[in-house]
């Protein structure tokens, strides 16, 4: 069963047509990646997702149509989301970045702390002055606060110190074992660990959808991807 | 030193002025980018509210019913910012030129309807007898009023920065002016913190009005005018969404004009000019701007 559904999505941005009908499903309690060179659209999908990018055609989310909904409404139906370049508050404490996530009467903050317990001894320290990975580290924590039906994460380890890139993937293995993802990953070796569906994007459009064992395939990669299987 | 006393009070009291005009400015420009020209008529809406609490409802003036007319200066200004953001400015954000074209528009409206209805003579705003007298402090006699506008400010200041640090909508606020985005994509209605934001504005600026009608001897359709250019001064000075810079910047502002006002016959608005393009060439994002996005 399908937890999101994209049909014929088209996104225009400043007159440049960057979504030219894209078609796709996320299968319910699976991984899946988006994949893809840069500027094929895969960012501006999952803006689109979110209704931070006003997009024409269908998403559909647990059936319900999300296409036309304000952002905060989309994410108030189960929806988590990490974006690409991380955007968490500097100014405010990493406390405070977290508090203001919380929606659920319950936040899951042991999670997060277990998985990140760098940020239990930074709670009051503005964001602004973490590290890149620490502040990867606040921005996934945001959207595991809360029972999502769905994450939607962008480029997670993009940036990172090969280290961090570990502990993010990690932490990302651990929420992937019960959890609805679409992710947008350059990192193959993570998605080849957490992913057990991968969607290609190119020019706007998707261009395969399928499972991960093609990630195996040397030639598939290349041609996809323009990279080499597991080096990026 | 008496001199230097009494303008250095008078400075911080216009100052204060200052301060309760800018603050929602910029709390509005930094939060929603919304430029603000309706301000003023926030400012002149409190006044004359005020000037009707403190002669229709309450001829008779005292300590209490100044009070009740500042206070309700302060809400029907508020509930008119509150009405124009969910009337007028909810449909037109990011669209700047539109919002700039709107606003004075709607601050020529009110300045007009304002002015057909009671004219454009200024009318006194009736004050405690004790408003007039002065304080001695030293060899310096300063008039009473100075300090009731420090006072009032410092409330709304501290209440302000209390809202803003110690209530979630505060925590909103100030994610907002920072990243209101990704406010959204925490799942938060971030209009009902725009909302909030204006009725702050609206209510700080009624309140101002109603002071700055005792400061200026007199409550007037065309007032709002000629103070929201030294609150668009103070708010670029201060930077854009900080309470804390309007603040130091409504003092910096207010001190250096009565200073140079004395020392400089007359030359009070030359030197706040040089300060704000002082300021706009060395630090354009002001003292402690933040810039959302």
């Amino acid at each position: 069963m399908s937890s999101l559904e994209v049909k014929d999505l088209h996104v225009t941005i400043n007159g440049s047509h960057i979504l030219q009908g894209v078609n796709f499903f996320v299968p319910e309690n699976k991984v899946t990646a988006l994949l893809g060179r840069n500027g094929v659209g895969k960012s501006t999908t999952l803006k689109a997702i979110m209704g931070l990018n006003p997009g024409s055609g269908s998403i559909k989310f647990g059936g319900a149509e999300i296409v036309a909904l304000p952002t905060h409404k989309i994410v108030q139906m189960g929806v988590g989301y990490v974006p690409e370049d991380r955007e968490i508050f500097a100014s405010l404490t990493v406390k405070e970045n977290l508090s203001l996530a919380a929606r659920d009467a319950q936040p899951n903050y042991d999670l997060v702390y277990s998985l990140f317990p760098e940020l239990l001894t930074r709670t009051s320290q503005r964001a602004g002055t973490l590290s890149g990975g620490q502040q990867q580290m606040v921005a996934i924590s945001r959207a595991l606060l809360n029972q999502n039906k769905i994450l939607v994460i962008d480029e997670p380890t993009k940036g990172l110190a090969p280290k961090l890139v570990t502990e993010v993937a990690n932490a990302l293995s651990h929420v992937a074992d019960h959890s609805t993802m679409l992710i947008v990953e350059q990192n193959l070796a993570l998605v080849k660990a957490i992913a057990q569906n991968i969607i290609v994007m190119d020019q706007g459009k998707v261009v395969f959808q399928g499972g991960p064992e093609n990630l195996q395939d040397e030639s598939f990669v290349k041609s996809m991807l323009g990279v080499s299987g597991g080096h990026k | 030193m008496s001199t230097f006393l009494l303008i250095l009070v008078t400075g911080v009291g216009l100052g204060a002025l200052y301060f309760l005009v800018a603050s929602g400015l910029s709390l509005i420009y930094g939060l929603m980018g919304v430029l603000n020209f309706a301000h003023g008529s926030f400012l002149t809406i409190g006044a004359f509210s005020g000037l009707w609490i403190s002669t229709k409802v309450f001829p008779n003036p005292t300590t209490w019913t100044f009070l009740a007319s500042m206070l309700a200066g302060g809400i029907v200004a508020g509930l008119f910012a509150l009405l124009m953001e969910q009337l007028v400015i909810n449909r037109l954000y990011n669209r700047h030129i539109d919002q700039a074209l709107v606003t004075v528009g709607v601050s020529l409206v009110v300045t007009a309807l304002l002015g057909g209805w009671f004219g454009f003579d200024a009318r006194f705003l009736p004050t405690p007898l004790w408003f007039m007298k002065a304080v001695t402090i030293g060899d310096a006699i300063i008039p009473i009023d100075r300090f009731i506008y420090i006072a009032v400010a410092a409330i709304l200041l501290i209440a302000m920065l209390s809202i803003l640090r110690f209530t979630r909508i505060g925590l909103i606020i100030r994610a907002g002016v920072e990243n209101r985005s990704m406010v959204s994509a925490l799942g938060i209605n971030v209009r009902l913190a725009f909302s909030t934001v204006f009725f702050i504005g609206g209510f700080a600026a009624g309140v101002g009005g109603v002071l700055i009608s005792v400061f200026s001897y007199g409550v007037s359709p065309l007032m709002g005018g000629s103070w929201l250019i030294y609150g668009f001064i103070v708010v670029v000075v201060g930077g854009m969404g900080s309470i804390a810079g309007s603040a130091i910047a409504a003092m910096l502002i207010g001190i250096t004009n009565q200073f140079a006002n004395y020392y400089v016959t007359g030359l009070g608005d030359f030197v706040v000019v040089i300060i704000l393009a002082a300021v706009l060439l060395t630090k354009p994002t002001g003292l402690l701007g933040k810039v959302s996005h």
